[in-house]
């Protein structure tokens, strides 16, 4: 029903993709928290690779005919999910960039006022 | 929630005993060809109106013109867009311990001389946020079609879902009192600041306020909305609307 190739190419796959992230946080270039969607990513990947059965149970269910192709849309529904988290880790990046420009940007005229009113006095 | 002020209860019922320290935000975004004059209107108008302009990392001469008429700057490091430069104004003004702060655009479209209006019904207690409104019959302003039945779709929007009666929803001329600027400082909407702060404010229980001023047409400069994305625009503010009446808020303004 799984070709065996699939199956052995498709954990191959995942493996490297489970390696290159641990790598990624052990070099501290990924932190944690942005890891850990990617890390359920790899893990489900390759159990759904290894574990044939499961697979072809799954498929069944939804209704997909030919079983590899659940992997495609698990890792496709998975891509999803990180960008949308990416976008809301964007939005949160945004909203503090905003403040810090504001406050800089008060800060600074602040700064500038005062030394102005300080300037006639020497 | 939203009444609108009598035409002309300006000088019935007297001046109020003291004078609120008053901030006029003008934030500007290359409008070297019309600030300094909305400067000097303004100056003559009230000489002693504290004015900060918020540049908002204008590419023209702008600062210079700001520097020379010799009114409080901000300077942002890059530009924030409308709402960004407008919320920095309301935290200048949170900042330095102001009790009433006023919007006019940079672009000469507001009269500098009808600001009095705006403050009438904040210095009596009457409203927290009062709204100039250019459908009332005064003055030569005209907009185009497409954009008054913009205006006419947007205040039939926020009038169901926030309750809202504003005939002019687009407005950037209008004016708060301390819960206003509390409330703006800490959360101002960014993508069209206008229409989205209407619902933010009765959100939080802001008494709104609408005054008729008149409008001019726009000394320099285009407006930022072109009809060509008339279209994108409605469909942004759309969402931005309902997404301002479903959002959770942080908290609402404690003494009321």
């Amino acid at each position: 029903m799984i070709p065996l190739r699939v199956s052995i190419a498709a954990a191959i796959a995942a493996g490297l993709l489970l390696l290159v992230i641990i790598e990624l946080i052990r070099s501290r270039r990924l932190q944690e928290r942005y890891a850990l969607l990617w890390l359920l990513t790899g893990i489900v990947l390759l159990v759904f690779a290894l574990w044939r059965g499961a697979l072809v149970k799954v498929s069944d269910v939804v209704g997909i005919n030919y079983p590899p192709s659940a992997l495609f849309v698990m890792a496709a529904f998975f891509i999803l999910l990180v960008l949308l988290h990416y976008s809301t880790v964007i939005s949160e990046l945004a909203a503090k960039n905003l403040a810090l420009a504001q406050r800089l940007a008060l800060l600074e005229n602040r700064l500038r006022e005062e030394a102005l009113e300080q300037e006639p006095e020497r | 929630m939203v009444q609108h002020a009598p035409a002309e209860a300006t000088t019935s019922t007297g001046t109020p005993p003291r004078r609120l320290r008053t901030l006029a935000i003008v934030p500007a975004y290359n409008e070297e060809g019309s600030l300094g004059q909305v400067l000097e209107e303004i100056r003559a108008a009230d000489p002693e109106l504290h004015v900060v302009v918020i540049n908002d990392h204008s590419t023209d001469g702008t600062a210079e013109i700001a520097e020379r008429a010799g009114v409080s700057i901000v300077h942002l490091p890059f530009n924030l867009g409308i709402g960004g430069a407008m919320q920095t104004g309301y935290q200048y003004a949170r900042d330095h311990g102001f009790e009433v702060a006023m919007q006019i655009d940079s672009d000469g479209q507001h009269d500098a001389a009808e600001a009095h209006k705006l403050l009438e019904p904040l210095a009596r207690g009457e409203a927290d946020m009062v709204i100039g409104t250019r459908f009332a019959g005064v003055g030569d302003y005209r907009s185009t079609p497409g954009r008054r039945m913009g205006m006419v779709m947007f205040s039939g929007v926020a009038r169901m879902l926030a309750g809202l009666k504003i005939t002019d929803p687009t407005s950037g001329f209008r004016a708060v009192n301390r819960h206003g600027i509390e409330l703006f400082a800490r959360d101002y909407p960014h993508d069209f600041p206008e229409v989205e702060s209407n619902v933010l404010a009765a959100r939080h229980g802001l008494r709104i306020v609408e005054v008729p001023v008149s409008m001019r047409q726009r000394a320099a400069g285009r407006s930022s909305v072109t009809s060509l994305r008339g279209t994108y625009f409605v469909i942004r503010i759309m969402l931005a609307l309902f997404v301002s009446l479903f959002r959770r808020y942080p908290k609402t303004v404690e003494d009321r």
